[in-house]
């Protein structure tokens, strides 16, 4: 029978099918953080259960850590007892640990790639929705919930059910100014939110056959943003030069070796899909979201849909938009570039290359914070400091930071962010905060103009 | 994990689509390393103001409304996997979820907690909606055993689907981890031949 990437994977991944039930789905990789993991410890703990495969998993902080004086103790008292609670955790369990100050420190979907911790058709999980990240390397990765951390702590495998099949197909090539993200945000604009629940999606197309695992690693991220389990990219060359010598892939013949393998695992011609789209890459441009979920979005230059959902008043009622209405010029006092989505060193390049010798406009307060330590020595080295400090924007230390706001870098209420995470929840990026997505340059190109402005003919 | 059998109780319903799990629960709230007290926080930038104070707008806060059943708008639960959600609801007294479509990993978080995600049709969300805010003390009653939600006082009443296994473990208050440790002889046996085949493919 024609397979697919997806069922490859999946179908030498399970230990059993239960009749009439799920499949008993083994675990390649299971990354924990510390805010999903310490009700899963104590789980197994009051079960008097052991970590079954403790070499299999690796923790990081990431989501509550504050991304300024990382060397200091952790001031908000919360965090650091969650901080302290994933440490013991991981002492007592024998389970490695990249905390904060570690060199391999960093948002978990940034620092387990730039490892090689993730490789080819491997099954991985994470307590964390944004799992679906590492598909991008041809991987079944999905974000689960603290129960299920605890069931692959006891047992290395979780009982999941297959999900269905999606590919979306983007072909053509892309305009100037257009990234990654732009269209990722644009699949979800017309796809909706929930288009992808029960589905996992494989991306197809020569539009991320070329490109980078930077730029797989946002699309794949955003997977779960219209509803899918997680997203997947064929591995191919591309895949192969950027894993090959990560600290923890294999080296040399038996690099060669699992290639071979890895290189057999794309979707056989002809296998099926229980749904399929396809879309035209010169229909898209830099994208911009409008209201309250990522599939509210629109064209930087476009207008807000007349007619909209049923909750969509609601939604531009928090934004403080009108149905009709374009966004340009409107004013924005805050950009934020970071995330599991854009915090990769490809991300900061493009936001550096378009900031160079401009300045910020001085209503914005924009924020860098880099993916991981490694990113953010990558971005010291590059000389990418010095456009950002010089251009007024203010450069962190890694984390989840102003994504989800856990930590001290939160949006004050009533104020537009225009930033490259991947949720424009109310209130994600802090309590009334009002957040609109988009790519790490339209977020440079806010700064430097202090508004939405259709930047793209300024580039050269 | 608790027993889910049969429930008859009047219900709350939440006229939202896409409610995600940063309204069901914000991040500023996730940093417990147990289970209890998040049922305080369950909706709260929605529950309440900016000083706190209850929101007498929003349907939680409305005295007419009362029960173990909340009944949601459209793709429910979407965004962050944060079980804290399911532990949120759950913690605030809702035994059973109704909507018309529920976020994958919302739904595996529900159920493995003892609550019950029950997917209607639009056409049923839309009657229960209606006829709760006509008279918010019209029973509801949800039978896992026959797969049946309906409202009794008006015999209209719609089946729903459920994973066989995960109704077993519900009505019997099994959970996950004790059938997966049940299982440790046949995943050894697995991770074996995985060996075996990955080394076979590394020295080819």
């Amino acid at each position: 029978m024609k397979k697919t990437l997806f069922d490859k994977i999946w179908d030498s991944h399970v230990v059993e099918s239960i009749p009439d039930g799920p499949d008993i789905l083994y675990i390649d990789k299971h990354l924990i953080h510390e805010v999903t993991s310490p009700q899963a410890f104590n789980e197994l703990k009051e079960r008097d259960i052991s970590v079954f495969r403790p070499n299999q998993i690796v923790a990081t902080a990431d989501h509550n850590t504050p991304t300024e004086n990382q060397h200091l103790p952790v001031k908000d008292l919360l965090s650091r007892k969650q901080l302290k609670e994933l440490t013991q955790n991981c002492e007592d369990n024998n389970i490695t640990l990249y905390g904060l100050g570690h060199p391999y420190n960093g948002i978990v979907h940034v620092m387990a790639p730039e490892l090689g911790i993730t490789q080819p058709g491997m099954t991985m999980v994470c307590g964390d929705s944004h799992t679906s990240t590492h598909g991008a390397f041809g991987t079944i990765a999905f974000g689960i919930g603290t129960s299920q951390v605890s069931q692959v702590f006891a047992s290395q495998c979780l009982l999941v059910e297959k999900p269905k099949k999606l590919r979306v197909n983007v072909n053509g090539k892309l305009k100037k100014g257009v990234l990654p993200k732009d269209v990722i945000l644009y699949i979800i604009s017309k796809l909706g939110t929930n288009s992808g629940t029960g589905y996992f999606c494989e991306y197809a197309g020569n539009v991320f056959e070329e490109m980078s695992m930077e730029g797989r690693m946002t699309v794949c991220n955003m997977s779960i943003e219209m509803g899918a389990r997680g997203g997947l990219i064929a591995p191919d060359e591309t895949t192969f030069e950027y894993v090959k010598d990560k600290e923890f892939a294999p080296k040399g013949q038996e690099f060669e070796a699992m290639k071979a393998y890895w290189e057999t695992l794309k979707t056989d011609e002809d296998a099926a899909f229980d749904q399929e789209y396809s879309f035209d890459a010169e229909d898209i441009e830099p994208m911009i979201t409008y209201g309250t979920n990522p599939g509210m979005g629109i064209k930087i230059t476009g207008s807000i849909p007349m007619e909209g959902g049923k909750s969509d008043a609601k939604a531009l009622a928090y934004m403080g938009f009108k149905p009709g209405e374009t966004l340009l010029e409107k004013p924005i006092n805050w950009i934020f570039i970071g995330s599991c989505t854009n915090s990769r060193i490809e991300d900061f390049r493009a936001a550096a290359a378009y900031i160079k010798g401009k300045q910020k406009a001085e209503n914005v307060n924009a924020l860098i914070v880099p993916g991981s330590r490694q990113v953010a020595a990558q971005i010291e080295a590059e000389g990418l400091r010095e456009v950002f400090e010089n251009a007024g924007f203010t450069l962190r230390q890694p984390g989840c930071s102003a994504c989800l706001a856990m930590n001290d870098d939160k949006i004050p209420a009533g104020e537009y962010c225009v930033s490259t995470s991947n949720r424009n929840f109310e209130g994600r990026q802090g309590q009334g905060s009002r957040t609109i997505l988009a790519s790490p340059l339209t977020a440079a190109a806010t700064a430097v103009s202090g508004k939405l402005t259709d930047f793209t003919k300024n580039l050269n | 994990m608790e027993k889910f059998i049969t429930l008859t109780d009047t219900a709350v319903p939440l006229e939202i689509e896409n409610v995600d799990t940063d309204q069901i629960i914000p991040a500023r709230f996730l940093k417990a390393t147990d289970k209890s007290g998040f049922g305080k926080n369950l909706f709260r930038d929605w529950r309440f103001d900016k000083n706190d104070e209850p929101n007498p707008e929003f349907a939680l806060n409305k005295p007419e409304y009362k029960g173990a059943i909340l009944v949601a708008g459209d793709n429910f639960g979407c965004g962050s996997s944060r079980e804290h959600a399911a532990w949120a609801i759950k913690a605030y007294g809702f035994k059973v979820v109704v909507s018309s479509y529920f976020a994958d990993i919302f739904k595996g978080n529900a159920l493995n907690n003892g609550l019950l995600p029950v997917q209607v049709s639009p056409e049923f969300l839309e009657i229960l909606f209606t006829e709760i805010t006509k008279d918010p003390s019209v029973e509801i009653k949800v039978d896992l055993e026959a797969q049946k939600i309906e409202i009794p006082k008006k015999n209209i009443s719609e089946s729903f689907d459920i994973d066989t296994y995960k109704k077993t473990c519900l009505i019997n208050g099994f959970d996950d981890i004790d059938f997966l440790v049940s299982k440790l002889d046949a995943i050894k046996e697995f991770e074996n031949k995985k060996a075996q085949k990955l080394q076979t493919t590394k020295s080819l």
